[in-house]
Order: structure tokens, then C-alpha cells, then sequence
């Protein structure tokens, strides 16, 4: 039921991508996604599938832990499609009806957006399968330090995430409790009018509502107990340290940016 | 009279068909006649939570039936929902489920599901506040302003204005202080003789379940290990202590007596404990 979200889950794992320093990731992620923005032609296109295809195949990620968690977005990707194929400008007509022209260059443009979000999506998914949320804040942390200087508070924020992140499993487990409890008492969640729904929803809210205040005054306390007061002077018990895995990947992702620039320039 | 619960060769696997399957209970039978105290002990993980969501129609059987009054509860949507009502069911810690304004919205919001007229879910709301002991003041107030074990109260009327005939509930004493427990199992001592209920109980507390069940079902590791009136299951003492279950502390203590080599029968309550030092008491005397 509510346990089957599957959007950005960490599987556990042990292959060279598994192992990568988070912030490699998370820059090499960037550099992947501006490349993808400037690709272009098909071959440029045809570049970027093979780099995403062999990550994946190096992640031992099963294919379809991905096609799972494309699935809501089906919608977005087939209305990109439609909206390209119809009214993209272009002047090789291939079908004419009620006033609405298909060209060639609409299909190859709506063809190639799909595929851009395609790889744009999986290519997160490949960050948040194959690092943990709390490598992930980690990484960001970090990567975000500099920030500091200009007054952000990126040690709270970066906090506030992993907490989020950690409590979602959690929350998701109370809902099915509070659920089942209302049900017993004759709740009904599945029929009914829109507005009958909605007013079904306060039951399970309010409670679902206090017990996440609960906790967070509970965690609040028991953090305050162990003396955490903030990101001033805490030291990590993990630290962070590129290996040579990290920089052979920043090497790729150099040469990927490059190559795809070439490839554009000369218009593939 | 048929049993009001029957359960036949249930068997329940979450997640069939992922690598997470886990089959919580294997091949389950027994029936529960009218008017029972049922107790249902186990380790955490044995299968009890899973068992008693399947007995209102929360969970459907992977494999087997439940029947209610000889009808299977998942026969169709109307006698599965009707189901519900008939088999209350109160979940762990179930103070944490509250969320009206007021007590009396709280408690009435069961019977007002099952479409009753206004008069009579206040008789039923007054009723359940009294099988509980909330005072009339109390039913006005929030039920966010009262302390845990009102709370717990609160929660618990909240199951039995809908008057079932089988009031389930799961620890329904846990995280009480020894005077809350009480009163909870006071309250529902008199909801099963004001309507006659049919009462199923989980519990850790060996001491509460030897006390007040007339039979006690035994869950061991996705199956049913015993089901016996309780001075059957706590004859095998042994064999509740290898499963990682406690016996009651004047059972164990009668045990070691008899190990001590005095002669004294096996018991399970203080009354009984009492008897029979009195009995040992008389035999010395002559």
C-alpha cells in the first residue's frame, strides 16, 4: 500500500558507483545534467544514453527499480510529447488535420524532450538509489560550506533534510496504523463524493499531525541530551576524502562535457 | 448456537511475490464461542497483531476464512464493513487515533459511521462513557486536554459505543501505571457483562491473562502452539518458557516449591495460590 513509494530510495549496495564519495556524485550529477541540456543532435543524444546506460549497469541497480519509479511520471513525459509533436515549428509536413500540422522537426523535437526528461530522471534516481540520505546531506553539506561565509546556515538546513528524510519511513508506517484504527471504527476512505473524501482525510491528519509533533519535541530533547547545539565546532566521525575512484570519475565527466560541446559544435 | 468467530486454516503472507515475503501466520484454526474471555499471548512478532486485524476484515487472508455469526466477512463489501462493527477493535496505544474537539464527538464518531439516528448515539456515547468511567463534565471537554490513561478510556469507548458483540483489543494496558491498569481491565470486565460481549485480549502480562481469560491462545512463530482453557496452557510451563513467553509469578513460584520438594498443585492466580497454602497449612496441622 503506502509502502510501496519507491521515489528516491536508497538500495543498498557495493558497486564502484555504491562507493563513490557523495559529492563526486552529486557534482558529477550537474555536469551530466548541463550536458544533457546541450546536447543537441542525435549522436550527442546517442553519447549520453550510453554514459547513462553503462552507470547503470556499473550500479547493479536492477532496470527495474527505474521503470517503477517512472511510472507517476508518465503523464508529464506523454504530455511533453504531444504538446512538442503539435506545435513545434517546422516546415516537412507529414499529416494534416482539423487545422493541426505534424511536421517532421515536431516529432524529432517531441521524440528527443521525452528523452531528455527520460535520462534526466533516471540519472537522479541513479544518485538517490545508490547513496544513502545521509551520505547524501553529507555530501551537500559540504559541497555547500563555502555558503557559510555569506550567513546561509547550511549546517541546519542540511540537518533539518537528513531528519526529514529519516522520519518519512516512520510517518508513512503511522498513517497505515492510523488508518487501520479509523478504519475499525468504521472510517471509510474509498467511496464517497470528492468533498466526502477530503472531510474522510481529517481522522488520520489530525492525529498523523500531533504524533509528528510529539516526536519532534521528543527528538528535539533527546538531541538537546547528547549536547547538540548547532553546527559550531562538530567534528564527523565519517569524513569525507576523495579517492582515486572520485577523480578518475570527475576525469569522465570532464571528458563527457567536452565531447558533447565538440559533438554540438559540429552540429551532431 | 454456532461460534461467533471461526477461523479456518488461515494463513497470511505479506509482500507475496517480492523479496520482502513474510509469512505471518501459517495454517491458523480455532473458533471462539459467545460470551469468551479469549487471551492471546505471544512474543512480539508471533503473529497476534496480524491475527486480530484479520478477525474485523482489516486484512484480507492470504489463504482460508474467517466467519463471523457462519458467514465469511470478506463474502461481500456490505458484510465485510458490517463486520467491523459487529468485531471492535482496539489497536495498541490507541489514545493516539483521538481527534475531535470534544469527547463525546471522539466516541460518537464510530456509531455515527454506521448511520445512526442522533438519539441514539448519544444513549450509545452516555453508555460507553459509563462502561469507562468518564464522568458527564468530561464529554465536553478535549480529549487532548485529558491525561494518558482518560485518554486511553476515551479511545477505548470510542470502540465500544459501537456496541460489538466481540470487543478485540491489543495490549490494551500497556505504558499504565498499576492503578490504570486496573481500571482498564475493570472497564472491560463490565462490557462484557453488560452486553454479554465476547472479549479477545492481547497481552504480555501472564498475571492479567490467567486471571481474567477462560482460555488462552498460545502464537508461536507464525503458528498457533496452544489453545486451552488456562490451567492446560500453564501446565506446560516448560514449554512457554522455551518460546520466550513468561508464566505467571505465582505459577513459577509453585514451581519452584514443588522442586523444593513440597507438595502443592499447580496454580496460576493468588486465589488459588492461597487455597492451596492453606490446604499445605491444614495437612501439617494433623
Amino acid at each position: 500500500m503506502l509502502k510501496d513509494i519507491t521515489l528516491g530510495q536508497y538500495f543498498p549496495g557495493n558497486s564502484p558507483i555504491h562507493r563513490m564519495d557523495p559529492r563526486a556524485k552529486l557534482l558529477l550529477l550537474i555536469v551530466y545534467i548541463v550536458a544533457l541540456f546541450l546536447a543537441a543532435g542525435w549522436v550527442s543524444y546517442g553519447v549520453m544514453l550510453v554514459f547513462l546506460a553503462v552507470c547503470i549497469a556499473v550500479s547493479r541497480i536492477p532496470l527495474k527499480a527505474f521503470l517503477r519509479g517512472l511510472k507517476p511520471l508518465v503523464i508529464i513525459l506523454i504530455f511533453t510529447g504531444v504538446l512538442n509533436i503539435f506545435f513545434a515549428p517546422g516546415d516537412t509536413v507529414l499529416l494534416k488535420f482539423w487545422g493541426i500540422t505534424v511536421t517532421l522537426e515536431g516529432v524529432v523535437r517531441a521524440v528527443q524532450m521525452m528523452l531528455r526528461i527520460l535520462m534526466l530522471i533516471s540519472g537522479t534516481f541513479l544518485l538517490t538509489y545508490t547513496t544513502s540520505p545521509i551520505a547524501l546531506t553529507d555530501g551537500l553539506e559540504s559541497l555547500l560550506n563555502p555558503l557559510k561565509k555569506i550567513r546561509v546556515p547550511v549546517h541546519e538546513l542540511s540537518m533539518m533534510m537528513c531528519i526529514a528524510l529519516r522520519f518519512i519511513p516512520t510517518l508513512i508506517e503511522e498513517t497505515d496504523k492510523i488508518m487501520s484504527a479509523q478504519r475499525s471504527r468504521g472510517a471509510d476512505f474509498e467511496s464517497g463524493k470528492l468533498m466526502e473524501r477530503v472531510r474522510a482525510l481529517i481522522p488520520i491528519l489530525v492525529p498523523l499531525f500531533i504524533s509528528a509533533f510529539r516526536r519532534a519535541d521528543e527528538l528535539a530533547t533527546a538531541m538537546e541530551c547528547r549536547c547538540y547545539h548547532g553546527g559550531e565546532g562538530r567534528t564527523k566521525m565519517k569524513l569525507l576524502r576523495y579517492s582515486r575512484r572520485d577523480y578518475f570519475a570527475f576525469g569522465l565527466g570532464a571528458a563527457l562535457l567536452a565531447g558533447i560541446i565538440v559533438l554540438v559544435n559540429f552540429g551532431l | 448456537m454456532a461460534p461467533i468467530l471461526q477461523v479456518k486454516e488461515l494463513t497470511h503472507v505479506y509482500s507475496e511475490g517480492t523479496p520482502f515475503e513474510h509469512t505471518a501466520l501459517r495454517n491458523i484454526s480455532f473458533s471462539v464461542e459467545r460470551g469468551e474471555f479469549v487471551g492471546i499471548i505471544g512474543h512480539t512478532g508471533s503473529g497476534k497483531s496480524t491475527l486480530i486485524q484479520h478477525l474485523n476484515g482489516l486484512l484480507k487472508p492470504t489463504s482460508g476464512q474467517v466467519l463471523l455469526d457462519g458467514r465469511d466477512i470478506w463474502e461481500s463489501k456490505a458484510v465485510t464493513r458490517q463486520s467491523r462493527f459487529r468485531v471492535g477493535l482496539v489497536f495498541q496505544y490507541p489514545e493516539y487515533q483521538l481527534f475531535e474537539e470534544t469527547v463525546f464527538k471522539d466516541i460518537a464518531f464510530g456509531p455515527r459511521n454506521m448511520g445512526l439516528q442522533d438519539e441514539e448515539i448519544r444513549r450509545r456515547v452516555e453508555e460507553a462513557a459509563d462502561f469507562v468511567g468518564l464522568t458527564k463534565k468530561q464529554l465536553d471537554a478535549s480529549p487532548f486536554d485529558l491525561s494518558g490513561g482518560q485518554k486511553r478510556r476515551v479511545a477505548i469507548a470510542g470502540v465500544i459505543a459501537m456496541e460489538p458483540e466481540v470487543l478485540i483489543l491489543d495490549e490494551p494496558t500497556a505504558g499504565l501505571d498499576p492503578a490504570g491498569r486496573e481500571e482498564i481491565l475493570g472497564n472491560i470486565l463490565a462490557y462484557r457483562r453488560g452486553k454479554n460481549a465476547t472479549i479477545m485480549m492481547v497481552s504480555h502480562s501472564m498475571g492479567d491473562v490467567a486471571r481474567l481469560a477462560n482460555r488462552l491462545l498460545v502464537m508461536n512463530g507464525s503458528n498457533l502452539a496452544m489453545d486451552g482453557a488456562p490451567q492446560e496452557v500453564f501446565a506446560h510451563s516448560q514449554e512457554l518458557l522455551e518460546m520466550g513467553l513468561d508464566i505467571p509469578v505465582v505459577t513459577r513460584i509453585f514451581l519452584h516449591l514443588r522442586r523444593l520438594g513440597l507438595d502443592v498443585p499447580q496454580v496460576y492466580t493468588m486465589e488459588q495460590a492461597a487455597d492451596a497454602l492453606e490446604e499445605v497449612r491444614r495437612n501439617r496441622q494433623c
